[in-house]
């Protein structure tokens, strides 16, 4: 069971959360204007990485906030949780994660 | 007969002061506390306990541990079984009874052996094999494979006991209390951090248990004894015998299992839980599992009488018993001449059959400076069995490459044989952790590697290689200071003297799998290197024949490691054998993860207090207690009980849900409501949001007026519905249907908190703040203007409006809107007088005919209106234009959530799935819900579905059954007659209609 950071509590079980995918997902400003293909990339295609995911989270049993967390889906190591809004935490120095 | 003929004299860990009586195969034995059942059975010369899972060959204690393969027994009877207990892991109590398993007609004579039928009918991989013949013959030997194979008996009553459950945090977890962990356990505790130190056996110690060396000057077991009880000592310093650590998840997440009360016996532990299962977050693991001694596989090494060089020290060492008086003991390593000079100590006869062909060293000196014949460069080739024990082994020497025998047989009487290929380390946990390990090529070894990220873990003694008593245990002692500083604390790392005897091992020969007088598979004599399962290495031989060669194939298709035991004894000699087959290094084979759990869990110990009443909470309105009186029958819905119909004498469900549905439509009728999904809306930017989560326009709302809504997904797909009433200015009251009241909740603080966060909205869900009565048919404003002060005449409160006031003297917002097309005011009250407002209503109720009806009801009554269900009538891939609710959705609005979807071209294909009617051909009928109505009635599937019916019901008003149904392009079939094939091979002529039934 991964222990999360939630930007607001601090560190909880992962029993408190609830994922929901891919982050950094705009909703469209307008929706009307988008060709099929546009639309459908945003309502259906998602990244399906192997290494870092930037994924949403939500502390359902805690808080109820919402926030984003960056985390290998090769290790489930969490690199970092931050808030909605707050930009892409840069990564570059971190080690990577080797494969076991 | 002669109780105990194999015990010793010499002190060890058992209590001789009180004996105990116990039972096995309804015979009465002798044994002491501190035994295991295992311990308690050699004492008494039993080494034949069961017989073995696929081809009944009788089996007998091969261990002293948690690895045993064999010794599986049936403990205790009724409702306190427990099938597949390791009587080498079971604790003797007063009164244990415990009986063999897989046996018939009993241990001694079994009929399932008697012909070697049996093993022709079961070969390797032959579950693989029987899913590529026909079923219909599965069908007909199931039920003889089912009698034959598998191994002890489920209870069918439930279980009298009861199973706890606690999580605890720890900055240190030492798993393993041998000396290693004790070490460990030592120096965290000192340096003041808390401390768990768990261990799977009743008394700490580990190896040293079956020793008998000097530790620092004392003898080992006073010891552990003096370490321990400074251990006790320190109050951050938790002590947990009996306990089992069986799961390694994520960021130093364990699962463990403490045997709380069981070894007391089932009706003593009645009184305190059986187990505890313990959730334990640790900063820092200090993993001191110890190594398990792995098998020599010889021919027919699985007859009673033969088993691990270790364990009979286990049993000399720590409960005086000696297994046998004649012993050979067939090795390949150093280690079995300890068990050797044990055994010549207590008055044993014993020889050894080394597979190396010139063993030398301070060990192998001491057991000739005894006398002890040590036969070189041969191994066992053949076993003399009879009546529960072995009688003699044949001996020959090996070829040079130890793949052949060669010479002359001899023979050497004995009763015990005792074997060691060497010791596995215990990297199970390492492994769960998803830690990496690594081959060593010194040791002829798995061992661990590097630790993942997420896990930190140090080990320490053997369980990574380490075998001399010193060096375990300053590891330990290193491992637990280095834990307790990563953890943030400050141990005294200064080193304290260890004086422990050391003896130098001479290389071992890395030879495991050991050849008889005929090719292995292919004679009369079984190798077996997996006991449990009855693997042979001639199985292992078709696995490669038939290309399952990768070890995963291997595992599955020899069911190898498959076992209760998960192959602690056999994988890796499975591993030995495939690099042998396919000429491979054993680390180029690979190694299978272990997994979850180390040993079996009970589903007691998993399920813990989370049974019976206590397994959900139940959800329950205000108004409750009066359901309960009057004797609704309930029926759940998400967590809520509600009442279902309510019953007269004498009535059925059939009866019941009609009768109120006719009153309900001629007097009236009143449903709880309380368990709708309420959510409070405030805020300058509740109308904006309103009309992006709606397909409708809420521009226009009034203060007090209602409007209903549907709810969309991006997809542009239906998940809720429900009444959204302004209350203010800046306030709304926004309800769902009672399933989707958590969903809709999160789908807005979704939206506010991702997308939308400058928008000035709180969304409270206030479902439980209020209580719900709903008040239906032409008699509820005749009644209700009794109780309050609302004037109720069409102008001043008219359908999908709202007022506030007194009802039956209680404030109340009282919502003219309705579910069942009839007349109806949802009265909303808080909570804590929902049943005292329900009382009134009931009881006022009686002069205007008005009953108490269920969601029964109300399903029949909406569908009659031809009302949908979201969730029922909807399944995620339907569009408010295929419920033809097109009027719902603004053409004007720019945007709503979902709405764009409805330009995509599978959204807006022709020939979607559409709500319509259905009446069959018989109105007596009722179609069943989920029937799949096909466009042409064949004798058998597969036939062309249209679709399927959603909603079906016996109508009393309409007088006939009625159905919602989605069909492909349903709108243009009105009129239409199809057919619904039925589970009964019937089926039932229907014809497609409007999705309103008239009355």
């Amino acid at each position: 069971m991964l222990l999360i950071e939630c930007p607001w509590c601090g560190l909880r079980d992962q029993s408190e959360f609830t994922a929901h995918g891919e982050a950094h997902i705009a909703r469209p400003d307008t929706p009307g204007e988008l060709d099929e293909q546009e639309w459908g990339d945003y309502v259906f295609f998602r990244k399906n990485p192997k290494g870092l995911h930037y994924e949403r989270w939500v502390h359902s049993h805690g808080c109820r906030r919402w926030f984003n967390a960056v985390r290998d889906t090769v290790t489930d190591h969490i690199h970092a949780t931050y808030r909605p809004g707050d930009g892409q935490p840069d990564l570059s120095d971190e080690e990577p994660d080797q494969p076991s | 007969m002669k109780s105990q003929t194999n015990r010793l004299e010499r002190e060890s860990r058992i209590n001789r002061r009180k004996p105990i009586r116990f039972w096995f195969d309804n015979r009465g034995y002798e044994g002491y506390p501190g035994d295991t059942l295992a311990s308690a059975l050699l004492a008494n010369g039993i080494h034949l306990v069961g017989r073995s899972f696929k081809y009944h060959r009788p089996r007998g204690i091969y261990s002293a541990g948690p690895e045993e393969p064999n010794a599986l027994v049936q403990l205790e009877e009724n409702a306190y079984t427990e099938p597949n207990r390791r009587a080498t892991e079971v604790e003797l109590y007063e009164g244990l009874s415990a009986s063999s398993q897989n046996c018939w007609p009993s241990r001694g004579f079994d009929l399932g052996a008697v012909s070697s039928w049996f093993s022709r009918l079961l070969p390797s991989g032959f579950y693989y094999k029987t899913f590529m013949w026909p079923a219909s013959l599965w069908m007909t030997y199931e039920k003889y494979i089912r009698k034959a194979a598998g191994l002890g008996q489920s209870p069918t009553e439930p279980d009298p006991h009861f199973y706890d459950k606690t999580h605890a945090h720890c900055d240190v977890l030492v798993i393993g209390g041998g000396p290693a962990g004790i070490e460990a356990a030592m120096a965290a505790g000192r340096s003041g951090c808390r401390v768990i130190l768990a261990d799977e056996k009743s008394e700490f110690g580990g190896s040293l248990l079956s020793e008998n060396m000097l530790v620092n000057g004392q003898p080992c077991h006073e010891w552990i004894e003096s370490r321990i009880a400074e251990l006790e000592s320190m109050p951050d310093v938790a002590l947990l015998p009996r306990t089992t650590v069986t799961g390694y998840y994520d960021y130093n997440f364990l699962v463990a299992n403490e045997r709380v009360g069981e070894h007391l016996g089932p009706r003593v532990s009645a009184r305190s839980p059986k187990e505890r299962l313990w959730k334990i977050r640790a900063r820092q693991v200090v993993m001191a599992t110890g190594a398990i001694e792995r098998p020599l596989v010889f021919a027919d090494n699985d007859r009673p009488g033969i088993m691990l060089a270790g364990a009979i020290r286990s049993y000399i060492n720590r409960f005086s018993v000696l297994p046998g008086n004649r012993c050979v003991l067939l090795t390949n390593n150093d280690s079995a001449y300890h068990a050797a000079l044990d055994i010549s100590d207590e008055g044993g006869h014993v020889e050894i059959v080394d597979v190396r062909s010139s063993p030398s060293g301070a060990l192998v000196e001491s057991a000739q400076s005894r006398g002890i014949r040590i036969i070189p460069d041969s191994t066992i080739t053949g076993v003399g069995y009879s009546r529960g024990r072995i009688r003699h082994v044949d001996v020959m020497t090996l070829s040079e490459d130890g793949t052949r025998v060669v010479g002359k047989k001899r023979k050497i009487d004995c009763n015990l044989v005792g074997v060691s290929g060497g010791w596995t380390p215990t990297v199970h946990l390492f492994s769960q952790s998803k830690g990496k390990l690594r081959y060593d090529d010194a040791n002829h070894c798995f061992v661990a590697d590097r630790p993942s990220r997420n896990n930190p873990v140090t080990l320490a003694g053997s369980c990574r290689g380490t075998w001399f008593l010193k060096e375990c245990m300053e590891e330990g002692r290193k491992a637990g200071c280095d834990a307790a500083q990563a953890a943030g604390f400050d141990p005294d790392s200064r080193r304290e003297p260890v004086k422990a005897g050391k003896v130098e091992y001479a290389p071992m020969r890395p030879l495991w799998i050991l050849p008889c007088n005929h090719p292995i598979g292919r004679g009369k004599k079984k190798h077996f290197h997996e006991l449990h399962n009855d693997a042979t290495v001639g199985d292992i031989h078709l696995a490669a024949r038939e290309g399952y060669e990768s070890v995963e194939h291997l595992k599955r298709y020899t069911t190898t490691g498959m076992g209760t035991d998960q192959g602690k004894t056999s994988n890796l000699n499975a591993l030995t054998a495939m690099a042998g087959i396919r000429g491979l290094p054993i680390p180029e084979v690979g190694v299978t993860t272990f997994r979850p759990p180390y040993t079996p869990l009970t589903l007691g110990s998993i399920v813990g207090h989370d049974r019976g009443e206590l397994f959900i909470q139940k959800r329950k309105t205000p108004m409750h207690p009066w359901h309960d009186q009057a004797g609704a029958v309930y029926e759940d819905v998400g967590d809520w009980k509600r009442p279902r119909y309510f019953p007269l004498e004498g009535e059925t469900m059939h009866d019941a849900v009609q009768r109120e549905c006719l009153q309900v439509r001629q007097s009236g009728g009143l449903l709880d409501a309380s368990t709708l999904g309420k959510i409070d809306l405030q805020g300058k930017d509740c109308r904006w949001l309103l009309n992006m989560l709606y397909t409708n326009a809420w521009d226009k709302l009034e203060v007090g007026r209602c409007r209903y809504g549907l709810m969309l997904n991006e997809h542009g797909m239906i998940f809720d519905d429900g009444v959204t009433t302004r209350l203010g200015e800046n306030h709304y009251h926004m309800t769902t249907t009672t399933g989707g009241a958590a969903r809709v909740m999160n789908w807005i603080e979704e939206w506010l908190q991702t997308e939308w966060p400058e928008l000035e909205v709180f969304a409270t869900s206030v479902t439980e703040q209020w209580a719900v009565a709903s008040l239906n048919g032409p008699n509820s404003a005749e009644l209700l203007k009794e109780l309050t002060d609302i004037p109720l005449d069409e102008e001043s409160f008219p359908f999908m409006s709202m007022k506030t006031g007194q009802v039956a003297g209680i404030p109340a917002r009282v919502f003219r809107i309705s579910f069942t097309g009839e007349l109806s005011y949802e009265i909303n009250v808080p909570a804590r007088h929902g049943l005292a407002l329900w009382e009134q209503l009931m009881e006022l109720g009686r002069k205007y005919d008005i009953c108490p009806y269920g969601t029964e009801s109300m399903h029949v009554l909406r569908a009659e209106k031809g009302f949908i269900i979201a969730g029922q009538d909807t399944d995620g891939t339907v569009t408010p234009m295929d419920l033809g609710m097109d009027w719902i959705v603004s053409k004007k609005k720019q945007d709503f959530l979902g709405k764009r979807s409805f330009g995509r071209t599978d959204t807006s294909r022709p020939g979607r799935k559409q709500l319509v009617g259905l009446l069959t051909e018989d109105p007596e009928v009722v179609l069943p819900e989920g029937a799949h109505v096909v466009s042409k009635l064949k004798n058998g599937p597969p036939m062309d579905m249209l679709g399927h019916v959603s909603s079906s019901y016996m109508s009393p008003n309409a007088g006939r059954s009625i159905a919602l149904a989605l069909l492909k392009d349903g709108f243009n079939l009105k009129g239409q007659t199809f057919d619904v094939p039925l589970m009964n091979g019937s089926s039932q002529r229907v014809t497609v209609t409007d999705p309103v039934f008239p009355d």
